[in-house]
């Protein structure tokens, strides 16, 4: 802490203005009290200054611990909270930050099995989903899908099916090797009514780059986020209208996803 | 091809842009014969919408004949159609349910992503009104590449002229929805703010849907004699105190439904303009959001709030608590002009609905910019202004 101390409380000044001349405590060092002209020498605003930092930083920090304390104690909390019945992915809190989980619904107004089948046919997924430049079967339920990286980069990822139920649901996870490390799964339920079909489309990726590289991801939209959200309203239309809309007045500038 | 082009504040040109192709199976191409300018196009040319690019082709009140088709399109070439400025799918869950209006298919996918975050849900494709409603090439062109023409354009029969079907487009369903959503019954007073070409057609519908009286608010004594003409009474709001007059007209009651089809993108999205509007106290055309609050006060208890007038942001003071005190319903939207234009069509055709009245002037396209100019700064005499890219270069200009 600085030399100087405030004066006592009830010294008649307003803490605000305790460091007023007068008042002041001899700096160390100073024999003598400075001349009021050696007032505005700058030894002593000097040490005020120090006095001002000083307290601001403390603030600031303890700010900052306080905020990090309380997030902490929110997120305990909210691990303690009975459950509720939103999917995870909706959830303030993720169990494993290094491998996001991100989704989303959409209800696509045709019959259930053909919906299922339109994307069990991994040919189709070029179709809807940007930056997937082909995918093609490779046998046994193994795909190998090409990937446009958005910088011009194409990469390679070989997925197998691990879980498949005929109208309800597939899941896909990347082979032993592979460039991307990421597992894919949707479900497929009737709506209510006649609304035809629920498509529940989730992916757990492991994020290159860590947290940082998701951010980067998500300003160049080529983030599973974004990818998964344009995808689905991509395959909606195309389910629903037999196109993809698109605003392009000319073939060439029509873009594919 | 020749087209209106939009490149900033007050600067729209005449460019020379690639002609459109069809690009997707249930396209057409139309060869455009009669074009409008809308009142809404103004805020494109004031800049106050946001998702503008310089470059892009304005309008989206059209008509004309089909020159392409693709291989889904169910229209054929040579046919008159008008063209619903909403680009609707027909097929998603909100068509089914006749909501054109929400189409969930018809903005392209990642243009979705500029009005999701702002409305919480994304609002659908429409022609030339900047990329939040998809970007679209608009119809004050020589050429429109029409997606979904299957669904929206409606096929004119000989013997009806582009005057008398152009407004199928967009003002003339907006009026009647407008008027519909007042939900108006037998000796109800109705009062309508704003006599441009939407405030007119809301007027005229609410008198057909048989409205005891209709009462139009304006300041342009042009605009309050077409409404007179429809048979409406007039308040001019700056010689008159409106919501003492509404009280005295309606036998101390109120208007039973109002209908404000002003709106509040005239004056922009931006805070600030939002702030200078709660700021101002006089002017419905000067302080937009105004016309919308008087409307709430002036409506009687129990009574119906239509909002055709386009909102695209927030509303400072919104008079919340007389909504819910009065127990007062709310009905708004953009138009699902597909669900109306068969009908209406139908009301010209047998000679219940005229359109014409309001066309103040007829310039060839290439003027476009000039009634931009004079649309947005005569408003008075330039009631409505139409643009046919057939016409004479030397065409007289005026009705």
């Amino acid at each position: 802490m600085s030399a100087i101390d405030l004066p006592a409380p009830g010294t008649g000044q307003p803490r605000g203005q305790a460091i007023v001349y007068p008042d002041l405590p001899l700096p160390r060092g100073r024999r003598t009290a400075p001349s009021p002209s050696s007032y505005r020498d700058g030894s002593v605003r000097e040490e005020r200054n120090a006095l001002w930092l000083t307290l601001g930083a403390g603030a600031v920090l303890g700010a900052v611990g306080a905020a990090w304390y309380a997030q902490r104690q929110n997120e305990q909390q909210r691990f303690q909270r009975p459950p509720d019945s939103a999917p995870l992915r909706t959830s303030r809190v993720q169990p494993d930050r290094s491998r996001p989980l991100t989704g989303r619904t959409v209800t696509i107004g045709k019959p259930r099995a053909e919906v299922y089948a339109f994307w069990r046919d991994f040919s189709n997924i070029p179709r809807f989903l940007e930056h997937v430049e082909s995918i093609q079967s490779t046998g046994d339920g193994t795909h190998r899908w090409t990937i446009e990286t958005g910088s011009g980069r194409e990469i390679v990822m070989d997925t197998r099916i691990v879980h498949d139920v005929e109208n309800e649901e597939v899941v896909w996870r990347t082979v032993e090797g592979s460039d991307i490390e990421s597992e894919g799964r949707v479900l497929f339920r009737d709506a209510p009514g006649d609304r035809g079909t629920e498509v529940v489309a989730t992916a757990h990726y492991h994020q290159p780059g860590g947290a940082l590289g998701g951010a980067v991801a998500k300003l160049l939209q080529v983030d599973p986020k974004t990818q998964i959200r344009r995808g689905l309203k991509r395959l909606k239309m195309l389910m629903e209208t037999g196109e993809i809309s698109t605003a392009a007045n000319r073939v060439a500038d029509a873009a594919r996803p | 091809m020749r087209a209106l082009t939009w490149h900033g504040k007050h600067d729209v040109r005449m460019d020379t842009v690639p002609d459109p192709e069809i690009v997707n199976p249930r396209d057409a191409i139309i060869e455009v014969t009669s074009t409008a300018i809308c009142g809404s196009d103004l805020h494109l040319y004031d800049a106050v919408i946001p998702g503008l690019q310089s470059g892009d082709i304005l309008g989206h009140e059209f008509m004309g004949r089909v020159v392409e088709t693709g291989s889904k399109s169910t229209l054929t070439k040579g046919q008159r159609v008008v063209v619903p400025f909403t680009i609707s799918c027909g097929q998603c869950f909100h068509c089914r349910l006749q909501q054109f209006s929400a189409c969930d298919n018809s903005n392209p996918a990642d243009n979705q992503d500029l009005s999701e975050p702002l409305f919480g849900h994304p609002v659908s494709g429409l022609f030339g009104y900047s990329h939040l409603t998809g970007g679209y090439p608009g119809g004050q062109a020589e050429y429109v590449r029409v997606p979904y023409s299957d669904v929206g354009p409606i096929v004119i029969p000989d013997g009806l002229d582009d005057d008398d079907v152009l407004f199928l487009s967009d003002i003339l369903p907006t009026g009647w929805m407008a008027a519909e959503n007042a939900q108006i019954e037998q000796g109800d007073t109705v009062a309508v703010w704003g006599c441009g070409p939407v405030g007119l057609f809301a007027t005229q519908s609410a008198l057909l849907m048989g409205a005891h009286q209709v009462i139009a608010i304006d300041c342009y004594p042009g605009r309050l004699a077409l409404a007179e003409g429809l048979g409406a009474k007039t308040i001019d709001y700056k010689r008159t105190h409106v919501l003492d007059a509404l009280m005295e007209m309606s036998g101390g009651i109120g208007p039973d439904a109002v209908i404000d089809t002003v709106g509040m993108e005239a004056h922009g999205f931006a805070f600030d303009t939002i702030m200078d509007n709660v700021k101002q106290t006089v002017g419905m055309g000067a302080d937009s959001g105004h016309a919308l609050r008087e409307a709430i006060l002036a409506c009687r208890k129990g009574g119906r709030i239509s909002m055709p007038g386009v909102y695209g942001g927030m509303l400072d003071k919104f008079p919340l608590g007389a909504l819910m005190e009065k127990g007062l319903q709310l009905k708004t939207g953009q138009t699902h002009t597909q669900a109306y234009t068969k009908d209406l069509l139908k009301r010209i055709g047998e000679g219940e609905i005229d359109t014409t009245f309001m066309i103040s002037h007829r310039l060839p396209l290439e003027q476009a910019p000039r009634g931009y100019d004079n649309f947005a700064n005569h408003q008075n005499d330039w009631t409505k202004v139409v643009l046919k890219p057939g016409m004479a270069e030397d065409g007289i200009g005026t009705a």
